[in-house]
């Protein structure tokens, strides 16, 4: 056989897992969205406001609802020392 | 267009040919190129996936919660506030929360105790979240210890366990009856966490809050776009800070990939030389060796995003969640759901295919328009 052609059935192959990995993340976008229906509907019913991600500091478990100047709690001038505190962004004027 | 065609497949068969004369390069090219795009598409999809699916469960989050700030701190709020704010054109519904945090030294961990707006647990009993359940091995119908701040032992009695599908939002959640948060956290009557405001008209959010923040001028709202926008940018970070840890490797990948498409070994030089003695046109050559750029590049962009895919979403990203998702002691069990973006896909698809390509071609055109006998000798 031909190497063009070999070549060919491999892209075929692949573009084809490809399209069908597309066609696989919308089927399950949907039925995952379904599954998130009972997590919906708890964050209506308790006023949610953060994903339970980060629970070690009160300001990574809700970084949404953290004071201002919450990553230096603990006296002015003190650093931040939670692990989860160096992944979360820094305010917006803060990085150049 | 037969002709067309025909001419192509003969250049294809040349070049892989041509490619397999030099196995060992090529072959370690295209599995280190595999391994780049497989790194960075993996980071790309689980983001997107984690912000997808913290946009859907968020969007249900109240529209405005209002916070009392005291010397800049989060403070209790009095529940008075609420008629201090009197009604509000578009609120429909207004109610203060109960919530806080309590550090269990025993499991080392955080939870998160609340008191629900509906379906209240009787006073004594709990319903808490699967994590927590899992981190302290308590069932329903056991009973367990906490001590309060001014250290009175509570006993509480598992009356419930939150759906485990629900665990990405209430994994360390404990709810319990008001009275029993007040006295738990010695909290007096009247004095809520925060307040919330639910806001029907979704444009007149800015208004309200802006209405709430002047009648309440020692409060802060947070809106829910805020929400929204704070777990948006938490992602992008962390996917950024994962790419400039992986920059080293991509650079070096570069380098490397840049010095086989851009410089050209004797060999392939003679080759080039031959194939101009046999007749072969300038454009010819460049075609051959657009193919074999885009050989190498697509092979390895199929190949590894296919790995990526089934990577992040068929074996929950077991290289990345670890950073990208965070760490806890009370961590929710959850598998990222599949969401594709199309315009990071077309991104890493130019950034990864196009510049090979496009380094392949340029020393060939300077070899294939010098003459044969030069170039061979």
């Amino acid at each position: 056989m031909r190497k063009s052609t070999l070549y060919m059935a491999l892209c075929l192959f692949l573009g084809g897992a490809f399209l069908c990995s597309l066609v696989d993340a919308n089927i399950r976008e949907k039925t995952m969205i379904e599954r998130l229906t009972s997590s919906i509907l708890l964050t209506q019913e308790l006023g949610l406001t953060d994903l339970a991600l980060f629970t070690e500091a009160r300001y990574t478990r809700h970084p949404s609802q953290a004071d201002l100047h919450s990553a230096f709690q603990d006296h002015p001038m003190s650093f931040e020392h939670f692990p989860t505190g160096s992944f979360v962004q820094p305010p917006a004027h803060l990085v150049p | 267009m037969k002709q067309f065609w025909r001419t192509q497949r003969y250049l294809v068969d040349f070049t892989i040919s041509s490619l397999q004369r030099r196995k060992g390069k090529n072959l370690s090219l295209l599995l280190v190129y595999t391994l780049i795009v497989f790194l960075l598409a993996s980071v790309m999809l689980f983001c997107q996936s984690l912000k997808r699916e913290a946009a859907v469960i968020l969007a249900n989050a109240p529209e405005i919660v209002v916070q009392r700030q005291v010397a800049g701190r989060h403070a209790l709020i009095p529940g008075e506030y609420l008629q201090k704010v009197g009604r509000l054109r578009g609120v429909s519904q207004k109610r203060g929360r109960l919530w806080g945090y309590y550090y269990d030294p025993g499991v080392k961990a955080n939870y998160t105790l609340m008191v629900p707006a509906e379906d209240v647990p009787n006073p004594g009993e709990v319903v808490i979240g699967a994590a927590f359940s899992r981190v302290r091995g308590v069932g329903v119908g056991y009973y367990f210890n906490l001590y309060s701040s001014a250290n009175k032992l509570f006993s509480f009695k598992v009356a419930g366990i939150l759906d485990t599908e629900s665990e990405l939002v209430s994994g360390d959640l404990m709810l319990m009856a008001e009275s029993d948060f007040r006295e738990f956290f010695t909290i007096p009557e009247g004095m809520y966490t925060d307040l919330v405001f639910n806001v029907t008209n979704p444009r007149e959010v800015q208004n309200v809050a802006g209405k709430i923040n002047e009648r309440l001028p020692d409060t802060r709202p947070i809106l829910r776009e805020e929400i929204l926008r704070t777990y948006d940018a938490i992602f992008n970070w962390r996917q950024g800070i994962v790419f400039v840890l992986l920059s080293g490797a991509i650079l070096a990948f570069v380098l490397f990939a840049w010095d086989k498409a851009s410089g050209l070994s004797g060999e392939e030089k003679r080759e080039i030389g031959i194939l101009k003695a046999v007749g072969w046109e300038t454009g010819d050559i460049l075609r051959m060796k657009f193919w074999e750029g885009i050989l190498l590049s697509l092979t390895a962009f199929l190949f590894g995003y296919l790995f990526a895919y089934i990577h992040v979403f068929y074996s929950s990203a077991v290289l990345f969640s670890p950073v990208l998702k965070g760490w806890a002691i009370l961590y929710p069990d959850f598998s990222p759901i599949p969401a594709v973006d199309g315009l990071q896909l077309a991104t890493l698809f130019f950034f990864t295919v196009f510049p090979y390509t496009v380094a392949t071609i340029i020393p060939i055109w300077q070899a294939a328009v010098t003459d044969p006998d030069t170039v061979i000798r």
